[in-house]
């Protein structure tokens, strides 16, 4: 193992103010700062309230804009899967978290954050799939390594 | 109106969050899935910085009877750890661990107008829908 361009600041910052944005949307609004349950909220799911779900996803968009533009160099982007993979790889994350109730933002930030032993076991369970995907890939396929 | 407003500056600060700690960026992502390999710990450092203000602010915020501009808290009311759970965890790994894009971080850079996050995103949807569409 070789520990490669590791930016544990920037990493602890961007992580502060994702806990701060969860802890806003919680107070506030009473709501979990869960990517997935947003989009399919604002998307394809009946019913429920669009607005908020929305203007939460153009805020974060905006975020991100406003991040590039501010911080040299976090615009990088870097990958060595062809595109087709890209769709792939959404369309198993979309089915996935609809069925698993929820992603990094709602069982990781949020549902450890409130100490549930469901998001405990999801999250378990995304990290060893995802390490398992990696370690597939990269190294018995030899893609991307 | 006020609730709509709250979700804007909370999307704000995630989006901003994503990006400063480059969770926009794939390499960074499946790096840090690569443990055996090219290591990069920083994922965990934006996960234990998310945890840090959760964990704390958590205990205080559900102690309050409502939040601010609602009437009541939506929480998830299960506890129960069934296939579900666990199945759709793991086939989120998997897409997770092929492109190295969770729907956050996905959704956030598709303001760098390339074209992988937007198939990524096409595809999220399309998966959602699909899941939708399947008898319960």
């Amino acid at each position: 193992m070789t520990i490669v361009n590791f930016t544990p600041w920037a990493g602890l910052i961007g992580g502060l103010l994702i806990g701060a944005s969860a802890s806003l949307l919680l107070w506030l609004n009473g709501r979990i700062a869960g990517i997935s349950g947003i989009v399919a909220g604002a998307t394809v799911e009946p019913g429920g309230d669009r607005a908020w779900r929305w203007l939460f996803l153009a805020g974060l968009l905006g975020g991100a804009a406003l991040a590039f533009w501010l911080v040299p160099g976090s615009q990088a982007f870097q990958s060595d899967m062809p595109w087709p993979v890209f769709l792939v790889a959404g369309l198993i994350v979309g089915f996935g978290t609809r069925l698993g109730s929820g992603c990094t933002s709602g069982h990781g930030v949020c549902g450890l954050g409130r100490l549930s032993p469901r998001s405990l076991a999801s999250v378990a369970t995304f990290m060893a799939t995802g390490v398992l995907t990696v370690f597939v890939i990269r190294h018995l396929l030899g893609v991307g390594a | 109106m006020k609730k709509n407003i709250a979700a804007l500056i909370a999307g704000l600060l995630f989006g901003l969050g994503l990006a400063i700690s480059q969770m926009t960026n794939p390499a960074k992502v499946l790096n840090f899935l690569d443990i055996t390999g090219t290591w990069d710990p920083t994922l965990a450092f934006v996960m234990g910085g998310a945890l840090l203000v959760t964990l704390i602010s958590f205990r205080f915020i559900l102690k309050q009877d409502r939040p601010l501009f609602e009437g009541q808290f939506h929480l998830p009311t299960r506890s129960d750890i069934d296939g579900r759970l666990l199945g759709g965890a793991a086939l989120f790994g998997i897409g997770w661990g092929l492109a190295g894009y969770c729907p956050g971080p996905g959704v956030a850079a598709l303001v760098m107008g390339i074209w992988q996050p937007a198939l990524f995103v096409a595809g999220l949807l399309v998966g959602m829908w699909g899941f939708r569409r399947l008898p319960a």
